[in-house]
Protein backbone atom coordinates (compact mmCIF):
# COMPACT_ATOMS: atom_id res chain seq x y z
CA UNK A 1 0.00 0.00 0.00
CA UNK A 2 1.74 3.23 -1.02
CA UNK A 3 1.96 6.50 1.37
CA UNK A 4 -0.87 8.29 -0.59
CA UNK A 5 -3.02 5.75 0.04
CA UNK A 6 -2.82 5.52 3.83
CA UNK A 7 -2.40 9.06 4.30
CA UNK A 8 -5.95 8.90 2.20
CA UNK A 9 -7.48 6.71 4.56
CA UNK A 10 -6.08 8.90 7.27
CA UNK A 11 -7.81 11.74 6.14
CA UNK A 12 -11.23 9.95 5.64
CA UNK A 13 -10.82 8.09 9.56
CA UNK A 14 -10.52 11.45 10.76
CA UNK A 15 -13.57 13.73 8.83
CA UNK A 16 -15.78 10.99 9.35
CA UNK A 17 -14.83 10.60 13.42
CA UNK A 18 -14.88 14.40 13.18
CA UNK A 19 -18.82 14.12 11.80
CA UNK A 20 -19.41 11.68 14.39
CA UNK A 21 -18.17 13.68 17.19
CA UNK A 22 -19.62 17.17 15.85
CA UNK A 23 -22.53 15.65 15.50
CA UNK A 24 -22.71 14.33 18.79
CA UNK A 25 -21.96 17.49 20.26
CA UNK A 26 -24.86 19.36 18.49
CA UNK A 27 -27.14 16.69 18.92
CA UNK A 28 -26.35 17.14 23.09
CA UNK A 29 -26.94 20.85 22.95
CA UNK A 30 -29.59 20.55 20.82
CA UNK A 31 -31.42 18.07 23.65
CA UNK A 32 -30.13 21.16 26.31
CA UNK A 33 -32.17 23.60 24.49
CA UNK A 34 -34.63 23.72 27.04
CA UNK A 35 -32.29 22.81 30.25
CA UNK A 36 -29.35 25.21 29.60
CA UNK A 37 -31.40 28.28 29.11
CA UNK A 38 -30.49 30.87 32.00
CA UNK A 39 -34.09 32.10 31.96
CA UNK A 40 -38.58 31.72 31.13
CA UNK A 41 -39.57 34.44 28.80
CA UNK A 42 -42.71 35.62 29.58
CA UNK A 43 -44.91 33.36 27.28
CA UNK A 44 -43.28 30.09 28.71
CA UNK A 45 -44.15 31.55 32.16
CA UNK A 46 -47.68 32.06 30.83
CA UNK A 47 -47.95 28.94 28.86
CA UNK A 48 -46.27 26.63 31.55
CA UNK A 49 -46.74 28.33 34.81
CA UNK A 50 -44.03 27.03 37.30
CA UNK A 51 -44.39 25.82 41.13
CA UNK A 52 -45.73 28.18 43.44
CA UNK A 53 -42.82 29.20 45.57
CA UNK A 54 -40.43 27.47 43.01
CA UNK A 55 -37.22 29.84 42.15
CA UNK A 56 -36.93 30.37 38.79
CA UNK A 57 -35.75 33.24 36.41
CA UNK A 58 -37.58 35.42 34.46
CA UNK A 59 -36.04 37.69 31.37
CA UNK A 60 -37.84 39.97 28.87
CA UNK A 61 -37.94 44.08 28.23
CA UNK A 62 -39.24 45.86 30.33
CA UNK A 63 -42.75 47.70 29.37
CA UNK A 64 -42.24 51.33 28.90
CA UNK A 65 -44.44 52.79 31.55
CA UNK A 66 -44.91 50.63 33.82
CA UNK A 67 -42.15 51.19 36.67
CA UNK A 68 -43.81 52.75 40.06
CA UNK A 69 -42.28 53.18 43.04
CA UNK A 70 -44.31 51.60 45.75
CA UNK A 71 -45.47 54.16 48.93
CA UNK A 72 -42.43 52.54 51.00
CA UNK A 73 -40.17 54.25 48.94
CA UNK A 74 -38.33 50.92 47.96
CA UNK A 75 -40.49 48.24 46.63
CA UNK A 76 -41.05 48.98 42.54
CA UNK A 77 -43.18 47.18 40.92
CA UNK A 78 -42.90 46.62 36.70
CA UNK A 79 -44.36 45.02 33.67
CA UNK A 80 -41.78 42.15 31.85
CA UNK A 81 -43.00 41.47 28.42
CA UNK A 82 -41.61 39.75 25.26
CA UNK A 83 -44.36 41.00 22.51
CA UNK A 84 -46.41 37.77 23.56
CA UNK A 85 -47.27 38.01 26.65
CA UNK A 86 -46.58 39.64 29.96
CA UNK A 87 -45.71 39.07 33.71
CA UNK A 88 -46.07 41.93 36.60
CA UNK A 89 -42.97 42.14 38.97
CA UNK A 90 -42.70 43.42 42.17
CA UNK A 91 -39.04 44.05 43.65
CA UNK A 92 -37.58 45.50 46.69
CA UNK A 93 -33.81 46.42 46.76
CA UNK A 94 -31.21 48.31 44.38
CA UNK A 95 -31.56 47.81 40.81
CA UNK A 96 -28.69 48.16 38.24
CA UNK A 97 -27.74 51.40 36.61
CA UNK A 98 -28.91 49.84 33.26
CA UNK A 99 -32.24 48.96 34.51
CA UNK A 100 -34.25 51.36 32.22
CA UNK A 101 -37.83 50.73 30.96
CA UNK A 102 -37.79 49.58 27.06
CA UNK A 103 -34.87 47.54 27.96
CA UNK A 104 -34.15 44.02 28.95
CA UNK A 105 -33.89 42.14 32.61
CA UNK A 106 -33.37 38.69 34.16
CA UNK A 107 -35.02 38.43 37.37
CA UNK A 108 -34.40 36.05 39.85
CA UNK A 109 -37.65 34.85 42.07
CA UNK A 110 -40.82 33.24 42.03
CA UNK A 111 -44.29 33.27 40.95
CA UNK A 112 -46.94 34.38 44.32
CA UNK A 113 -49.93 34.37 42.44
CA UNK A 114 -49.65 35.78 39.31
CA UNK A 115 -46.91 38.32 40.04
CA UNK A 116 -43.62 37.33 40.14
CA UNK A 117 -41.59 38.37 43.11
CA UNK A 118 -38.22 38.99 42.36
CA UNK A 119 -35.11 38.70 44.85
CA UNK A 120 -32.58 40.44 42.46
CA UNK A 121 -32.17 41.62 39.50
CA UNK A 122 -29.58 41.64 36.42
CA UNK A 123 -29.62 43.89 33.71
CA UNK A 124 -29.63 42.67 30.18
CA UNK A 125 -27.72 44.86 27.35
CA UNK A 126 -28.72 44.12 23.86
CA UNK A 127 -26.41 43.85 21.29
CA UNK A 128 -26.53 47.67 20.34
CA UNK A 129 -24.03 50.10 20.90
CA UNK A 130 -24.38 53.45 20.05
CA UNK A 131 -22.63 56.82 21.22
CA UNK A 132 -25.11 59.40 23.80
CA UNK A 133 -25.60 61.97 21.45
CA UNK A 134 -26.73 59.80 19.38
CA UNK A 135 -29.38 57.73 21.44
CA UNK A 136 -33.02 59.37 20.61
CA UNK A 137 -31.92 60.07 16.24
CA UNK A 138 -33.29 57.14 14.20
CA UNK A 139 -30.20 55.35 12.45
CA UNK A 140 -30.89 57.46 9.51
CA UNK A 141 -30.60 60.84 11.52
CA UNK A 142 -27.70 59.46 12.96
CA UNK A 143 -26.46 58.79 9.66
CA UNK A 144 -27.12 62.04 8.32
CA UNK A 145 -25.47 63.28 11.52
CA UNK A 146 -22.05 61.67 10.86
CA UNK A 147 -21.96 62.54 7.45
CA UNK A 148 -22.47 66.27 8.35
CA UNK A 149 -19.71 66.21 10.85
CA UNK A 150 -16.91 64.83 8.51
CA UNK B 1 -4.71 -6.20 -1.23
CA UNK B 2 -2.82 -5.54 2.53
CA UNK B 3 -5.23 -5.46 5.37
CA UNK B 4 -6.42 -1.93 6.00
CA UNK B 5 -4.80 0.16 8.41
CA UNK B 6 -6.42 1.45 10.86
CA UNK B 7 -6.52 4.63 12.61
CA UNK B 8 -4.60 3.01 15.45
CA UNK B 9 -1.68 4.93 17.20
CA UNK B 10 1.14 3.23 16.62
CA UNK B 11 2.84 2.32 20.23
CA UNK B 12 6.67 2.04 19.00
CA UNK B 13 5.68 4.50 16.55
CA UNK B 14 7.27 7.25 14.79
CA UNK B 15 6.81 10.22 16.54
CA UNK B 16 6.97 13.04 14.34
CA UNK B 17 8.71 15.42 16.32
CA UNK B 18 11.97 13.06 16.68
CA UNK B 19 12.28 13.77 12.63
CA UNK B 20 13.00 16.91 13.23
CA UNK B 21 16.71 16.54 13.84
CA UNK B 22 17.07 13.68 10.79
CA UNK B 23 15.28 16.67 8.28
CA UNK B 24 17.72 19.25 9.84
CA UNK B 25 20.72 17.52 8.56
CA UNK B 26 19.51 16.48 4.99
CA UNK B 27 17.05 19.06 3.80
CA UNK B 28 14.76 15.59 3.47
CA UNK B 29 13.72 12.50 6.42
CA UNK B 30 16.17 10.12 5.50
CA UNK B 31 13.03 7.42 6.58
CA UNK B 32 10.74 7.20 3.92
CA UNK B 33 6.92 6.39 4.05
CA UNK B 34 6.07 8.45 6.76
CA UNK B 35 4.83 11.81 4.91
CA UNK B 36 7.42 14.17 5.77
CA UNK B 37 9.54 15.38 3.28
CA UNK B 38 9.66 12.66 0.62
CA UNK B 39 12.57 11.87 -1.29
CA UNK B 40 9.99 12.08 -4.34
CA UNK B 41 10.63 16.11 -5.67
CA UNK B 42 6.50 16.06 -6.21
CA UNK B 43 6.28 16.01 -2.08
CA UNK B 44 9.19 18.27 -1.42
CA UNK B 45 7.50 20.59 -3.20
CA UNK B 46 3.89 19.81 -1.04
CA UNK B 47 5.82 19.60 1.99
CA UNK B 48 8.20 22.50 1.65
CA UNK B 49 7.42 24.11 4.63
CA UNK B 50 7.85 20.84 6.88
CA UNK B 51 11.77 22.01 6.62
CA UNK B 52 12.23 23.63 9.56
CA UNK B 53 15.38 25.47 8.46
CA UNK B 54 12.66 27.25 5.60
CA UNK B 55 10.22 27.90 7.88
CA UNK B 56 12.96 29.36 10.13
CA UNK B 57 14.19 31.51 7.64
CA UNK B 58 10.26 32.77 6.88
CA UNK B 59 9.78 33.49 10.65
CA UNK B 60 12.93 35.28 11.43
CA UNK B 61 11.83 38.54 9.68
CA UNK B 62 8.24 37.50 9.78
CA UNK B 63 7.90 37.58 13.45
CA UNK B 64 9.46 40.95 14.35
CA UNK B 65 7.08 42.43 11.53
CA UNK B 66 4.17 40.84 12.99
CA UNK B 67 4.81 41.50 16.83
CA UNK B 68 5.67 45.39 15.52
CA UNK B 69 3.10 46.05 13.43
CA UNK B 70 0.82 44.47 15.88
CA UNK B 71 1.98 46.17 18.35
CA UNK B 72 1.43 49.63 16.87
CA UNK B 73 -1.89 49.08 15.99
CA UNK B 74 -3.22 47.34 19.25
CA UNK B 75 -1.59 50.27 21.18
CA UNK B 76 -3.33 53.18 18.62
CA UNK B 77 -6.80 51.69 18.74
CA UNK B 78 -6.44 51.21 22.35
CA UNK B 79 -5.46 55.13 22.66
CA UNK B 80 -8.33 55.81 20.20
CA UNK B 81 -10.92 53.59 22.24
CA UNK B 82 -10.03 54.81 25.59
CA UNK B 83 -9.12 58.36 24.63
CA UNK B 84 -11.41 59.59 21.97
CA UNK B 85 -14.36 57.63 21.39
CA UNK B 86 -17.62 59.08 23.08
CA UNK B 87 -18.87 57.23 25.91
CA UNK B 88 -22.02 54.57 25.23
CA UNK B 89 -25.70 55.19 25.40
CA UNK B 90 -26.61 52.98 28.35
CA UNK B 91 -22.85 52.03 29.82
CA UNK B 92 -21.23 55.17 29.62
CA UNK B 93 -17.44 54.26 30.02
CA UNK B 94 -18.15 50.98 30.67
CA UNK B 95 -18.12 50.35 26.64
CA UNK B 96 -14.40 51.01 26.64
CA UNK B 97 -13.57 47.72 27.99
CA UNK B 98 -14.94 46.30 24.64
CA UNK B 99 -11.84 46.94 22.85
CA UNK B 100 -10.11 44.61 24.86
CA UNK B 101 -12.96 42.07 25.69
CA UNK B 102 -14.12 41.49 21.99
CA UNK B 103 -10.81 40.86 20.28
CA UNK B 104 -9.75 38.30 23.10
CA UNK B 105 -12.65 36.88 22.92
CA UNK B 106 -12.39 36.13 19.24
CA UNK B 107 -8.30 35.37 19.23
CA UNK B 108 -8.98 32.39 22.08
CA UNK B 109 -11.60 30.65 19.91
CA UNK B 110 -8.87 31.51 16.98
CA UNK B 111 -6.64 29.84 19.41
CA UNK B 112 -8.07 26.86 19.62
CA UNK B 113 -9.37 26.62 15.87
CA UNK B 114 -5.45 26.91 14.98
CA UNK B 115 -4.68 23.75 17.36
CA UNK B 116 -7.56 21.91 15.77
CA UNK B 117 -6.73 22.41 11.83
CA UNK B 118 -2.93 21.96 13.08
CA UNK B 119 -3.71 18.60 15.09
CA UNK B 120 -5.98 17.62 11.71
CA UNK B 121 -2.75 18.52 9.42
CA UNK B 122 -0.69 16.11 12.11
CA UNK B 123 -2.47 13.46 11.89
CA UNK B 124 -3.20 13.29 8.38
CA UNK B 125 0.07 14.38 6.92
CA UNK B 126 2.00 13.22 9.73
CA UNK B 127 3.43 17.11 9.02
CA UNK B 128 6.29 18.07 11.66
CA UNK B 129 5.71 21.71 12.34
CA UNK B 130 1.90 21.23 12.38
CA UNK B 131 2.75 19.42 15.99
CA UNK B 132 4.71 22.55 16.68
CA UNK B 133 2.32 24.90 15.80
CA UNK B 134 -0.55 23.57 17.69
CA UNK B 135 1.76 23.60 20.75
CA UNK B 136 2.68 27.23 20.13
CA UNK B 137 -0.77 28.56 20.07
CA UNK B 138 -1.87 26.71 23.50
CA UNK B 139 -0.05 29.18 25.81
CA UNK B 140 -1.14 32.47 23.83
CA UNK B 141 -4.88 31.13 23.48
CA UNK B 142 -4.92 30.42 26.58
CA UNK B 143 -3.85 33.84 27.63
CA UNK B 144 -6.55 35.53 25.53
CA UNK B 145 -8.81 33.40 26.92
CA UNK B 146 -7.99 33.98 30.55
CA UNK B 147 -8.28 37.71 29.41
CA UNK B 148 -11.33 37.56 27.71
CA UNK B 149 -13.32 35.94 30.90
CA UNK B 150 -11.60 38.85 33.50
CA UNK B 151 -12.57 41.40 31.24
CA UNK B 152 -15.71 40.64 30.65
CA UNK B 153 -16.67 39.90 34.13
CA UNK B 154 -14.99 43.61 34.99
CA UNK B 155 -17.78 44.54 32.54
CA UNK B 156 -20.25 42.73 33.93
CA UNK B 157 -20.44 44.44 37.21
CA UNK B 158 -21.41 47.90 36.43
CA UNK B 159 -23.69 46.48 32.82
CA UNK B 160 -25.41 43.93 34.47
CA UNK B 161 -25.22 44.12 37.72
CA UNK B 162 -23.26 40.78 38.84
CA UNK B 163 -19.32 39.32 38.32
CA UNK B 164 -20.48 36.26 37.11
CA UNK B 165 -23.53 34.08 35.45
CA UNK B 166 -23.55 30.42 34.78
CA UNK B 167 -25.17 31.25 31.30
CA UNK B 168 -24.61 29.50 28.27
CA UNK B 169 -22.27 31.68 26.89
CA UNK B 170 -20.38 32.35 30.15
CA UNK B 171 -20.19 28.93 30.95
CA UNK B 172 -19.07 27.39 27.25
CA UNK B 173 -16.15 29.79 27.47
CA UNK B 174 -14.67 28.58 31.02
CA UNK B 175 -15.46 25.49 29.55
CA UNK B 176 -12.78 26.64 26.91
CA UNK B 177 -10.13 27.84 29.56
CA UNK B 178 -10.16 24.65 31.03
CA UNK B 179 -9.26 22.92 27.59
CA UNK B 180 -6.59 24.87 27.26
CA UNK B 181 -5.19 23.80 30.53
CA UNK B 182 -5.87 20.46 29.87
CA UNK B 183 -3.75 20.68 26.06
CA UNK B 184 -0.90 22.38 27.53
CA UNK B 185 -0.91 19.97 30.38
CA UNK B 186 -0.96 16.81 28.02
CA UNK B 187 1.23 18.49 25.28
CA UNK B 188 3.76 18.42 28.49
CA UNK B 189 3.50 15.01 29.59
CA UNK B 190 3.51 13.67 26.16
CA UNK B 191 6.70 15.57 25.68
CA UNK B 192 8.36 13.98 28.19
CA UNK B 193 7.29 10.94 27.24
CA UNK B 194 8.16 11.22 23.75
CA UNK B 195 11.44 9.86 24.79
CA UNK B 196 9.53 6.76 25.41
CA UNK B 197 8.78 6.38 22.21
CA UNK B 198 4.93 6.53 23.39
CA UNK B 199 3.41 7.90 20.71
CA UNK B 200 1.40 10.76 22.99
CA UNK B 201 2.27 13.24 20.46
CA UNK B 202 -0.93 11.84 18.58
CA UNK B 203 -3.07 11.71 21.98
CA UNK B 204 -2.57 15.64 22.10
CA UNK B 205 -3.76 16.10 18.82
CA UNK B 206 -6.60 13.91 19.21
CA UNK B 207 -7.33 16.22 22.33
CA UNK B 208 -6.88 19.26 20.21
CA UNK B 209 -9.40 18.14 17.77
CA UNK B 210 -12.34 16.98 20.08
CA UNK B 211 -11.87 20.02 22.28
CA UNK B 212 -13.18 21.80 18.72
CA UNK B 213 -16.56 20.96 19.63
CA UNK B 214 -16.69 23.53 22.27
CA UNK B 215 -15.86 26.33 19.41
CA UNK B 216 -19.07 26.19 17.45
CA UNK B 217 -21.09 25.74 20.87
CA UNK B 218 -20.03 29.20 21.98
CA UNK B 219 -20.48 30.82 18.92
CA UNK B 220 -24.65 29.52 18.69
CA UNK B 221 -24.67 29.99 22.98
CA UNK B 222 -26.51 33.03 22.46
CA UNK B 223 -28.65 31.58 20.06
CA UNK B 224 -29.90 28.24 21.10
CA UNK B 225 -30.05 29.31 25.08
CA UNK B 226 -31.75 32.42 26.68
CA UNK B 227 -28.62 33.90 27.99
CA UNK B 228 -27.76 37.18 29.68
CA UNK B 229 -24.62 37.80 27.55
CA UNK B 230 -26.22 39.62 24.69
CA UNK B 231 -26.10 37.91 20.98
CA UNK B 232 -23.38 38.83 18.55
CA UNK B 233 -23.37 42.01 17.29
CA UNK B 234 -20.94 41.50 14.21
CA UNK B 235 -21.82 38.52 12.47
CA UNK B 236 -20.99 38.36 8.46
CA UNK B 237 -21.71 42.01 6.40
CA UNK B 238 -23.50 43.58 9.69
CA UNK B 239 -22.61 45.19 13.02
CA UNK B 240 -24.81 47.05 14.83
CA UNK B 241 -22.04 48.50 16.89
CA UNK B 242 -22.21 51.87 15.75
CA UNK B 243 -18.79 53.28 13.48
CA UNK B 244 -17.74 55.33 16.19
CA UNK B 245 -17.22 51.80 18.26
CA UNK B 246 -16.50 49.66 15.39
CA UNK B 247 -13.10 51.19 13.87
CA UNK B 248 -10.85 51.38 16.94
CA UNK B 249 -12.54 47.70 17.69
CA UNK B 250 -11.69 46.38 14.34
CA UNK B 251 -8.56 47.34 13.99
CA UNK B 252 -7.75 46.61 17.60
CA UNK B 253 -8.48 42.84 16.73
CA UNK B 254 -6.19 43.41 13.89
CA UNK B 255 -3.10 44.43 16.16
CA UNK B 256 -4.05 41.86 18.79
CA UNK B 257 -4.20 38.94 16.06
CA UNK B 258 -1.25 40.21 14.61
CA UNK B 259 0.62 39.88 18.50
CA UNK B 260 -0.81 36.52 18.88
CA UNK B 261 1.04 35.81 15.26
CA UNK B 262 4.08 36.41 16.02
CA UNK B 263 3.74 34.97 19.90
CA UNK B 264 2.85 31.62 17.79
CA UNK B 265 5.61 32.09 15.69
CA UNK B 266 8.46 32.71 18.05
CA UNK B 267 6.98 29.71 20.34
CA UNK B 268 7.32 27.88 17.62
CA UNK B 269 11.13 28.92 17.29
CA UNK B 270 11.59 28.08 20.66
CA UNK B 271 10.14 24.82 20.55
CA UNK B 272 12.35 23.82 17.41
CA UNK B 273 15.03 25.08 18.99
CA UNK B 274 14.82 23.17 22.03
CA UNK B 275 14.31 20.07 19.87
CA UNK B 276 17.47 20.63 18.16
CA UNK B 277 19.88 21.37 20.99
CA UNK B 278 18.33 18.24 22.82
CA UNK B 279 18.91 16.06 19.30
CA UNK B 280 22.88 17.62 19.96
CA UNK B 281 23.00 16.51 23.08
CA UNK B 282 21.96 13.21 22.79
CA UNK B 283 23.88 12.45 19.46
CA UNK B 284 27.41 13.89 21.76
CA UNK B 285 26.20 11.10 24.50
CA UNK B 286 26.21 8.64 21.75
CA UNK B 287 29.38 9.69 20.42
Amino acid sequence: MSAIKAKHQRLVLLVIALAALIGAGLLAAWALSKQASYFYVPSDLVAHPPEQGRAVRLGGMVQRGSIKTMPDGVTITFVVGDGKATVPVRYAGITPDLFVEGSGVVAEGRMEGATFVADNLLAKHDEKYVPREMKDMTQAQAKAVVAETK
Amino acid sequence: MAAPRLLLPKVQGFPPLFCLPLIWRNGTAERPGHGLVEKDPKFADMHGFANPARFLRLARWLMPLLLGVGLVLAFGALAWGLLVVPPDRLMGQTVRILFIHVPCAWLGMAGWSTIAVSSLVELVWRHPLAAIAARAAAVPGAVFTALCLITGSIWARPTWGTWWVWDGRLTSYLILLFLYFGYIALAGAAQRDAAAGSGASRVTAIFGMVGAINIPIINRSVIWWNSLHQPASITLGKSSIDGTFLWPLLIGALGFSCIFGGVVLARMRTLLADIQAEARLRRKAMA
